[in-house]
């Protein structure tokens, strides 16, 4: 399908950017990979008059170490992100969940800004930044602001963004001793949506879990932490049956969508399957 | 591991024979890099752009539509409905009335006042340039009247149904019968079914599904003069020019079809489609040459869907497990309309269901419906998947019932080497075969044994991870299809095949053939049998193909009959070549023509080495024409027409071994072993990508496809997001292998394989999912088996899902009410399943 008619802007500076975006308001959509956007205007979902392309912007690309914690450009690509030597040292959870992220063609155009800025539950980079407690950097009009991947997720397809902000960097702490993560995901092909993923962060000290961040990914209308989960472990001795036992609860307090691909009972029971599986992997139990 | 062989001559004298080698396809490289003109690249001076609207209802009436606002749009030229066509657009061609009563209600390219299906045109826009066409299809007004929708093939046959064509009597289409008693092939179903020691009964669904080509359909139309040119993305130059003819009253000499390069078809572009009649109406009304490109949305809900069926099945055997009777009752979803051979393809399955078995008895019954869907038909297999996947599906349900191994119980009722050739109970005369063989060497190849440790050892453990293993030992009809067979299936034309070979002054040599290749390779393959035949290098000889101007006769390309019959008609094209050759070569050696040796290109007096003449000295001698024999023309073509007088029936043994994760459903194959018999092979290279490509359509069946319907009729699998295709890193690295029984049928021994892959590997794979769930007693899984529908299948245990076990599926494709089957005997006691599942949903029973 082809696109309705929409004016093109490349800026080449983000002021430029965020002014032009800013004056346009509701009719102007922000272009990073394209990966999610074009199928949409391609469908005629949306008609936009103006769209900005933030492909001019080099300082929103690559990744740099800023003391606890690395930046993330909104730009990077996924491609970018999953060879990055200070993502592998420092997050290495959002390496392996990007890598996971559709195919080659896809991960060589789509962003890690984009797919946190599109908000999809079903992607699978939000769980992701919600696990590894992540701070989102835009700037608008008004300048710039941070906000906290868990105020940033507000429903399907909608951030706390205000009208003109452009997301810029993601700033993802750096864990310390005693954390490992892991990325466990069901979808039915290699390059399909997840039916249900689970990104985990476990802190283990001894053979106690200190402390576990569980992202949860599809199982609402925004990624969700499985807090019932994380409760449980929180001081929890290292074994399978304490990890199985505490995920038994992973689903408690979503609500997980009914589609093609699942319907909410399958998800919810997937949600604990995956859970115990992720924070196995990630204990190295 | 993959087993390709090249053949190497070791005789001293000459190259090593084409035929056998291993080559590289000569036109992957532009096709590959885009070098060629796809229909979508062709641009003609003055040439307009269509859009299509079509129907986003099911079942409605037109009440009134209005153009009038797009016609105001920037760059509209015209833009028409229906009506405007009414009288010009006649009906979409059915080339296949399966019985004298079958009922057509007529296609129209263009709905005129009711539409029966998502997707269907309704109107379309000319526009200078493809996106003003696109951008005027919002400015359309149509009010529609709702009609309610008609999704149930069972539903649809009940007496007070709501009809999806107001003007029949039911939506029924056709009821088509063979009964071995009444055939004469063998004895009467009914006695055997009332004397059957043990029958079993199953209720198998082949769900919906889309072709799915890579290129998407594209038509240009250049008016000219009383006729026109169409260049189309189609399998079938011949049959679409013959049939346009037809359907709108253009005399057929006034009509030229080229089918360019062609990205795929599997089927899906065996087909005169409304949107070709759409565009050269709209080129001859306009006088302006015209190009109508789909986008892949478009493609997904309007071009044919496959298979849809309901499968019915009875087999009977004694108990000591000597099959006796089989029974098939089908219901085959034809969708809004018959397209050119819908009622046919669940026919074609008549003669396939009982396989390589030997049964006394045999009946199939096949009742074709209409429903508000898209309309069925070919797709690749055509009714010989649905038939493979009933009858080796049941064959490992009845090991199960009489506790018997599954290949044993194979083994038992095939038919053995040393009894071909064998009439079966369907009436078809299969000519060659080793099953035995086959299976062997599969066996071999896949560590059978090692497999069924694994497989206990798993199930002792209850390990989370279950092993199944699954058997399809198949059969299948190919090189379609004698001519007179066709006749007396009432099929409107024949099966033959068409081939001229021409001598070029300086030797070089041009095939013109009637297959019309679409990604297969018959450049290549068709050009080593060329070289073989006539002894001139491989390089040397070009295939025509695809405008019925310059290959003016031919049947086209479909049911794994390129080779077979197209092959067939350039060998005996050649072999006169050959002759006419010998002739002036006696003549210019002084000899005659028993005397002359001929081998590698040349003739040679036999005992006078010295004394050739080769195949390029005499395509030169022709053309000079300074000394030729007395009355010979000057000439050294020839052509052929080859119309076989049987199918070819190539065969094999495909075993899977398929993990299932027991907690997610999740299935992986874990090894894939296929060894095929397709008699002889022209090129062991294409014959592996074929067989690769056709597992990984086979497989996507069992696992992955599946086009899905709303309850109110929509398409929701329209995407390539909800419409799953597998990609190679779903797929497992497949053991291939062969065994050769040559076809005794033609004089190349081939068999034929373009649709194997696809019609042995389904049941393989269901067959591999439900062994590994014998231990809670399921005895099916609905395809595709998704892991939901596992999971379910696991969480319920013995007791019958309802259909629909997965999604929010209302309509995939055929559906039924349930899938009924007795429990295996070594069930887990408990029931609560393999392993440890962590919510209850997991292990309720
Ligand atoms: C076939 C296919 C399969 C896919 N499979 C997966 C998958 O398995 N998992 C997964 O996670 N993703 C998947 N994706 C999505 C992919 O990750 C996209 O890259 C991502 O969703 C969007 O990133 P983008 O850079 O392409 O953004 P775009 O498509 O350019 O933009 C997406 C939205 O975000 C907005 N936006 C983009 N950048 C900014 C910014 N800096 N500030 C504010 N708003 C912004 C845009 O305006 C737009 O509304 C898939 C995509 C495709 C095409």
């Amino acid at each position: 399908m082809i696109p309705a008619a929409f004016d093109y802007l490349k800026p080449s500076s983000l002021s430029e950017a965020v002014q032009a975006y800013a004056a346009a308001g509701e009719d102007a959509k922000l272009l990073a990979g394209g990966q999610s956007l074009l199928p949409i205007l391609r469908l005629r979902l949306a008609y936009p008059e103006l769209v900005v392309d933030l492909g001019g912007l080099a300082e929103l690309t690559g990744v740099s170490d800023d003391g606890d914690a690395i930046l993330i450009g909104a730009m990077t690509t996924h491609a970018d992100i999953a060879s990055d030597p200070l993502i592998k040292q420092h997050a290495p959870l959002i390496a392996q969940a990007t890598e996971t992220v559709a195919d080659r063609q896809v991960r060589h155009r789509g962003t890690f800004g984009g797919s946190l800025a599109h908000a999809d539950p079903a992607g699978d980079l939000p769980a992701v930044a919600l696990a590894l407690e992540a701070e989102l950097r835009v700037h608008g009009p008004r300048g710039e602001r941070s906000i906290a991947a868990r105020d940033f997720f507000l429903d399907y397809l909608t951030t706390s963004m205000q009208p003109g902000e452009i997301l810029t960097a993601i700033r993802v702490p750096k864990l310390g001793e005693g954390w490992s993560t892991h990325y466990e995901k069901l979808n039915r092909v290699a390059q399909a949506w997840s039916i249900v993923a689970v990104a985990a962060a476990v802190h283990r000290s001894n053979g106690t879990i200190t402390e576990a961040r569980i992202g949860l990914t599809n199982m609402g209308s925004t990624p969700l932490r499985a807090t019932a989960s994380e409760q449980a472990l929180a001081g929890a001795p290292a074994t399978e049956e304490s990890v199985a036992s505490a995920s038994a609860s992973a689903a408690e307090g979503t609500s997980p969508p009914s589609d093609l691909s699942a319907k909410a009972d399958y998800r919810a029971h997937l949600a604990t399957v995956l859970t115990r599986r992720a924070v196995r992997h990630a204990a190295g139990i | 591991m993959t087993a390709i062989d090249e053949r190497r001559d070791t005789a001293a004298d000459g190259p090593a024979p084409e035929i056998g080698k291993s080559r590289k396809r000569k036109e992957d490289a532009h096709l590959i890099t885009g070098r060629t003109t796809w229909t979508d690249n062709m641009v003609l001076p003055g040439m307009v752009h269509l859009a299509i609207l079509r129907s986003p209802m099911a079942h409605a009436r037109i009440t009134a539509i209005d153009v009038s606002a797009a016609l105001s749009r920037p760059g509209v030229l015209a833009a028409y409905t229906g009506r405007d066509f009414a009288d010009t657009q006649g009906s979409i061609p059915c080339a296949w009335p399966v019985t004298p009563d079958m009922v057509n209600p007529g296609h129209p390219s263009l709905a005129v006042d009711q539409v029966n299906h998502v997707g269907e045109a309704v109107a379309v826009v000319v526009a200078r340039d493809k996106t003003a066409a696109q951008d005027a299809l919002e400015a359309i007004d149509i009010d529609y009247e709702q009609l309610p929708v008609v999704l149930d093939m069972e539903r649809a046959l009940a007496p007070d149904a709501d009809l999806v064509h107001g003007h029949t009597e039911s939506n029924r289409s056709f009821t088509w019968i063979f009964e071995s008693g009444a055939a004469g092939t063998g004895a009467p179903i009914e006695e055997v079914l009332g004397q059957a020691e043990v029958t079993l009964s199953r209720r198998f669904l082949q769900q919906r599904l889309i072709p799915a080509f890579m290129e998407p359909r594209s038509t240009v139309v250049q008016p000219d003069g009383e006729g026109f040119v169409m260049w189309s993305a189609t399998q079938v130059p011949h049959i679409l020019r013959t049939m346009l003819a037809l359907t709108l009253s253009v005399p057929e000499h006034k009509v030229r079809v080229i089918a360019p390069d062609v990205g795929g078809g599997f089927g899906g572009k065996l087909q005169v489609t409304p949107e070709e009649v759409i565009t050269a109406l709209v080129a001859r009304k306009l006088g302006k040459p015209a190009k109508y490109t789909e986008s892949r949305s478009e493609s997904l809900m309007s071009a044919h869907h496959g298979r849809d069926q309901i499968q019915d099945i009875t087999i009977t055997a004694r108990r000591d497990g000597t099959v006796t009777g089989l029974d098939v009752h089908l219901y085959a979803d034809m969708g809004a309309y018959l397209r050119l051979v819908s009622p046919g393809v669940p026919v074609l399955g008549a003669f396939m269901f009982n396989s390589i078995y030997k049964f006394d008895a045999y009946r199939f019954v096949c009742e074709g419906v209409f429903t508000t869907k898209t309309p069925t038909d070919a797709y690749r297999g055509a009714g010989r998947p649905e038939a493979t996947f009933a009858i080796e599906r049941i064959m490992d349900e009845l090991a199960v019932e009489l506790g018997m191994d599954r290949m044993e119980l194979r083994r038992k009722n095939w038919i053995r080497h040393e009894e071909f050739p064998f009439t079966t109970v369907a009436g078809l005369t299969y000519d060659s075969g080793n099953y035995e063989a086959a299976t062997d060497r599969a066996l071999e190849l896949f560590g059978w044994d090692d497999l069924v440790a694994e497989q206990a050892d798993r199930r002792a453990r209850r390990d989370p991870v279950q092993l199944g293993l699954g058997i399809s030992t198949f059969t299948e009809m190919c090189g379609l299809a004698p001519s007179r067979v066709l006749g007396s299936l009432s099929y409107a034309a024949g099966g033959w095949e068409n081939a001229t070979i021409r001598m070029l002054a300086t030797g070089k040599v041009e095939v013109v053939t009637g297959t019309s290749p679409h990604g297969q390779g018959h450049e290549t393959a068709w050009s080593q049998i060329v070289a073989d035949q006539l002894g001139v290098p491989f390089e040397d000889v070009e295939v025509i193909h695809g405008d019925t101007q310059s290959s003016p006769r031919g049947l086209d390309s479909y049911g794994s009959r390129s080779l077979v019959v197209g092959g067939i008609a350039i060998v005996n094209a050649a072999q006169k070549v050959v002759a006419k050759a010998r002739r002036l070569a006696a003549h210019l050696l002084e000899a005659s023509e028993d005397d002359l040796d001929f081998a590698n290109g040349s003739f040679t007096v036999k005992g006078a080495p010295g004394n050739s003449k080769s195949m390029a000295e005499l395509a030169f001698a022709v053309f000079s024409a300074h000394d030729l024999p007395e009355g010979m023309e000057p000439s050294l073509d020839a052509d052929a027409t080859f119309d076989p007088e049987n199918f070819s029936f190539p065969h094999g043994t495909h075993l899977c071994a398929l993990e299932v994760d027991t907690e997610t459903g999740f299935s992986t194959i874990r090894r894939y072993v296929c060894v095929d018999d397709i008699g002889e092979v022209i090129n062991p290279l294409i014959v592996e990508g074929q067989v690769h490509g056709g597992l990984a359509q086979g497989i996507a069946q069992a696992l992955y496809e599946e086009a899905v319907y709303d309850d109110e009729g929509n398409l929701t699998t329209g995407s390539f997001v909800d419409y799953l295709l597998p990609s190679a890193a779903d797929l497992p690295n497949f053991i291939t292998d062969r065994t050769v029984s040559r076809s005794t049928t033609n004089p190349l021994g081939v068999k034929g394989v373009g649709e194997a892959g696809t019609i042995a590997s389904t049941p393989a794979v269901v067959n591999a999912v439900v062994d590994a769930l014998r231990p809670w007693g399921i005895t099916d899984v609905q395809m595709p088996c998704t892991p939901e529908r596992v999971w379910r299948a696991i969480a319920q245990g013995a007791e019958k899902s309802e259909r629909d076990p997965g999604g929010t599926v209302s309509w995939g494709g055929a559906s039924t009410s349930s899938s009924d089957g007795s429990g295996a005997d070594d069930t887990f006691a408990d029931g609560s399943g393999a392993g440890s599942t962590d919510s209850s949903e997991g292990s309720q029973r």
